[in-house]
């Protein structure tokens, strides 16, 4: 069908709404509530255009093409209505643009800046209350809020989580959670997916960057500093480069100026994960398939803390499943702190370890009381890929200029199958390589190791690969057909869950990550988020794969002497203790006190 | 009450429905829109037009719901009817049910008039047991049952869009049209949503006929209206007026002294002086979902503003900007005309913020809630900036 914008004739097809043609036709119309990844709210009344025949302005975010329709864009009624709209916000809004940790990309300022609005009908409205939240990853400043209800639709949609709803009425109306009891006392996981789509300064990273500064000028302290996968597929973004920019050896670079004694790898780690993984998950199966123990299988993987706090409160039964493993950011923190702290002659006491995180889960994961099996507090400070970028900045550094720098040893040796944790399916791909090749000594038969089935942006992927040939130690293993899933987004693992709790799953071995498209879509990745800008850092991963000489985790040297100097054998009683761990039955929401 | 007078008159159960199905359903979808019967919420909507588009619409499950929300301040005529004859809004809605293919009805009553409940229950029960309601009703091939499900006092809630929402158990908020209910309304089927009033109506005029109906009335508002006329009046309570009757005869009508303004249409309606009291009670003119407030020489405007704004700053929904962040400002500006503070300026600012809020609201609340205050101002002008 054909419509009409601004006079020109446009082609639009059945269910397309009037924002999506114009986009398509190269016309701009300003959004604030709209986000491509979530359901369409027209709430912020920003996008209004004018439809010929309508008494009132129509919202191009939700209104539908129709065959002849005549849409006007910028008429001055349209432009008069969207810039008192704006200014209605800015009006009860709390503005402190030069404090805001949003002042780079706030939407709601970028309007403001577009509108000209230079002054308001009347005087600002919106005061300090100070209710700031802070929780260990998220920290929440409602007096910025201007309700547009993205992290709602986030939490809803994309989580299924359902922490955050829009509470009281009118101008009462504010975010809220359970009986207002504050996050920590709701299931929230600590995605951050909402941080992701906020448009304002409302919702951030509850900061460490402070801290790490402190112990960087503190000559006493040992700062060591690990970088997780999906980190090295965006933090160019936040130096204006496209997304997809692969950074790995500048972001080592401008580590190092940071002054951190050692820039290390959470890749390492992220081999070191599927070797006890994968021993782990065939341990599952023998003792399924052979002593025929039940509520082993399917195993589901343990390294997306949102993921795991979301099990801990919505499947509490089903936590025997999850891999006791922990996270490869956990099981560097201890390392770095016994074996390597020995092997280098420091004083634990005296190391910090840092971690650089595409996620603001990892900083909840961080301050679990469990994790201190190194006797200290295993990982002192998270940063988000975020925080990194700013940090960067405060020091004058800008990534585009650094010379590309490699990582220390012995923690930044990796392979492609480490890389590729940064992707949804990738932890599922690295274990396959291993455990495949384990069991059968055999390199698994996919093309250039590329496990394809796995990959993607669907919500859910299932896989099948039968195990033949096997050596003589897993006979048990002979022509079994291992099923696997893999799901990005807590809404997805619902679906799969919900599959394994009623017992209709078949599947072996599933890997889950709390956010779309696995790490790289983390809470603590550049602001914004969509599904081409997640596509675009999946490409950077699978090439950084390609680029690495080995792409195996079983064949990382680096890991193999672990082994031999340290941890003697994969789930070894030294490996238990410090790279493996247990798991909370949570409830829904804390008792109303 | 005048000659035209009807609508709480009792009636023979069954009989129009019994009509109904003897003639088939686009014929009665004709009837209702030939007749001219518009939505008696307020809004005014084509009663035919919708059963068309609703009939018209692909799904198997299709719902009829009442809106016995009756939340605009000024109103109880909705009460009034469900107090003294349910059995012709139920006949209405079974015959609406009849027309489009649904199979369930709900009437979503207002939480204030939970104590008609136990009433209404009692008159579905003796409609059942007439096979009124309930399967294969009078010996046709049509099963109906209605059930009555309580709102929880919010005043946006009246909007089909959130009346829809707040059924399906969320929070009580307009959503976005398109999709109209009629085509995706509970839960995403098509639904068709009208007044207590409107369905009251409807046994008669399928009874009656399209041109009896159409021949009471003004020229583009067939029919009677049910108006609730409070304030300073020595007859105050609920009228059936023709539509088109004049201000000045229902005041006449009502025993009205010393009148200085009315509101007509509630919070959401306007404020007329006594200039425009020649003005017609109907959709062409002063279209009004039933409330009619008399204000006599010794009321202040400036207070009437001020109740107004306020039940407004208590019952938007809170969703969408200009509604939400407007309103704020009128309840200010009512405190600065008190104090005979306002600016020229500032008054034209507010006419800005109304202008915005009526062209991007997202629901006739917000679209709606600045008519008193803008009416007020222009017609007592005089009065409040003195
Ligand atoms: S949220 Fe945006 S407008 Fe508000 S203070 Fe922060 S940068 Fe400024
Ligand atoms: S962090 Fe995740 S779970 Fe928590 S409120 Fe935000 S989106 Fe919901
Ligand atoms: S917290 Fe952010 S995303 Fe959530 S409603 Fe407020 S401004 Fe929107
Ligand atoms: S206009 Fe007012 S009541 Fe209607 S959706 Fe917007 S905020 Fe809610
Ligand atoms: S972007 Fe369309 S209403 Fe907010």
């Amino acid at each position: 069908m054909d419509i009409y914008i601004n006079g020109k004739k446009c082609k639009a097809v059945q269910g397309e709404t009037i924002l999506e043609v114009a986009g398509k036709n190269g016309v701009r119309i300003p959004t604030l509530c709209y986000h491509s990844d979530l359901c369409l709210a027209g709430n912020c009344r920003i996008c209004v255009v004018d439809v010929d025949g309508a008494r009132t302005l129509q919202t191009a975010c939700t209104a539908m093409a129709s065959n002849g329709m005549k849409i006007w864009t910028n008429t001055p009624r349209v432009i008069k209505a969207r810039k008192m709209n704006i200014q209605l916000l800015l009006g009860s809004h709390f503005g402190e643009c030069y404090t805001c940790p949003r002042n780079n990309n706030c939407e709601l300022l970028k309007l403001a800046e577009e509108y000209g609005i230079e002054e308001l009908p009347f005087p600002k409205k919106g005061k300090r209350t100070g209710a700031l939240e802070i929780t260990p990853s998220i920290t929440r400043d409602p007096d910025k809020c201007i309700m547009c209800g993205r992290c709602v639709r986030t939490c809803e949609e994309l989580q299924g989580v359902h922490a955050v709803k829009p509470v009281g009425r009118s101008s009462d109306i504010h975010i809220g959670t359970f009986f207002d009891q504050g996050l920590m006392h709701t299931s929230c996981t600590m995605c951050g997916q909402c941080i992701n789509r906020c448009p304002t300064g409302a919702l951030y990273e509850t900061s460490c960057v402070q801290p790490v500064w402190d112990a960087l000028a503190d000559p006493d302290k040992y700062v060591v500093v690990q970088t997780a996968p999906a980190v090295r597929a965006a933090l160019g973004e936040e130096f204006g480069m496209e997304p997809g920019s692969r950074v790995t050896g500048k972001m080592v670079a401008g580590l190092r100026r940071l002054g951190f004694n050692k820039i290390f790898d959470t890749q390492f780690t992220a081999d070191l994960t599927i070797i006890e993984e994968g021993t782990e998950f065939l341990t599952r199966l023998k003792r399924t398939l052979v002593n025929k123990e039940k509520g082993l299988l399917p195993m589901t993987t343990s390294c997306s803390p949102g993921w795991i706090k979301y099990i801990e409160h919505f499947y509490p039964e089903l936590l025997t499943h999850v891999s006791t493993c922990k996270s490869p950011q956990q099981m560097f923190g201890p390392l770095a702190k016994t074996y390597f702290a020995e092997k280098e002659g420091i004083n634990p006491a005296k190391m910090i370890t840092v971690s650089i995180m595409p996620c603001v889960a990892k900083k909840y994961e961080a301050e679990r009381p469990e994790m201190n099996a190194s006797g200290y507090k295993d990982v002192d400070y998270v940063l988000t890929t975020r925080e990194l970028a700013k940090m960067m900045k405060m020091a004058g550094l800008d990534l585009k200029d650094m010379p590309v720098e490699e990582y220390d040893n012995p923690f930044g040796i990796s392979t492609g199958a480490a890389v590729i944790f940064g992707a949804t399916g990738g932890v599922m791909e690295a274990a396959l390589r291993t455990v495949y090749e384990i069991v059968t000594g055999r390199e698994i038969p996919f093309k250039n190791l590329d496990i394809t089935p796995v990959r993607g942006m669907e919500d859910v992927k299932e896989a099948e690969v039968t195990i033949e040939g096997v050596k003589e130690e897993y006979k048990f293993l002979e022509g079994a057909k291992v099923k696997v899933a893999v799901a990005h987004s807590l809404s997805a693992a619902k679906k799969v869950m919900d599959k394994v709790r009623s017992g209709e799953a078949e599947y072996h071995f599933i890997e889950i990550m709390a956010c779309p498209g696995g790490c790289l879509g983390g809470g603590g990745q550049p602001i914004p988020t969509s599904p081409e800008i997640r596509k675009a850092r999946a490409r950077a991963i699978y090439e950084e794969d390609e680029s690495m000489t080995i792409r195996k985790s079983h064949e990382n040297p680096a890991i193999k002497k672990l082994y031999e100097d340290f941890l003697e054998k994969p789930n070894s009683h030294k490996a238990h203790e410090l790279l493996h761990t247990h798991y909370l039955k949570r409830k829904r929401f804390d008792k109303v006190k | 009450m005048p000659a035209a007078g009807f609508v709480l008159e009792k009636r023979k159960q069954g009989e129009a429905l019994k009509k109904a199905f003897e003639i088939n359903r686009a014929e009665i979808t004709d009837m209702i829109k030939d007749s001219g019967l518009k939505g008696r919420g307020g809004a005014g909507f084509p009663t035919g037009l919708k059963m068309y588009l609703c009939g018209a619409a692909a799904d198997t499950i299709k719902y009829v719901v009442c809106n016995a929300d009756e939340g605009e301040p000024g109103t109880f005529k909705d009460r009034v009817i469900l107090e003294t004859v349910p059995e012709k809004v139920f006949e209405g809605m079974a015959i609406t049910a009849y027309v489009i293919g649904a199979k369930e009805g709900i009437v979503y009553l207002r939480g204030e008039y939970e104590y008609l409940k136990a009433g209404l229950e009692n008159t579905l029960n003796g409609m059942r047991k007439n096979n009124l309601l309930g399967e294969k009703i009078l010996g046709a091939d049509f099963d109906f049952d209605i059930r009555i499900a309580l709102g929880a006092g919010a005043y946006v809630c009246g909007e089909e869009t959130a009346l829809i929402e707040s059924l399906e158990g969320k929070r009580g908020e307009a959503k976005n049209k398109p999709p109209f209910p009629v085509s995706s309304g509970l839960f995403c089927h098509p639904t068709l949503v009208s007044n207590v009033e409107t369905f009251c109506n409807i046994p008669h005029i399928v009874t009656g006929g399209a041109q009896w109906f159409k021949n009471i009335g003004s020229e583009k508002s067939a029919g009677t209206k049910l108006v609730s006329v409070s304030g300073d009046v020595k007859k105050p309570g609920v009228y059936e007026i023709p539509f088109g009757m004049k201000v000045k005869d229902l005041l006449k009508l009502v025993e009205a002294e010393n009148t200085k303004a009315v509101d007509i249409g509630g919070a959401s309606g306007i404020v007329i002086p006594e200039s425009q009291f020649d003005r017609e009670i109907s959709f062409e003119d002063i279209p009004t979902g039933g409330s009619v407030i008399v204000f006599d020489k010794t009321r202040k405007m400036i207070d009437v503003m001020e109740n107004f704004m306020e039940f407004f700053l208590d019952e938007s929904c809170g969703q969408c900007t200009p509604c939400r962040e407007g309103t704020k400002y009128f309840v200010d500006a009512v405190e600065k005309i008190k104090n005979g503070k306002i600016t020229d300026q500032e008054l034209k600012n507010l006419r800005d913020i109304s202008n915005c809020m009526k062209l991007t609201s997202k629901c006739g609340l917000g679209q709606s809630s600045t008519n008193a205050f803008i009416s007020i101002l222009d017609n007592f002008k005089k009065e409040l900036l003195s």
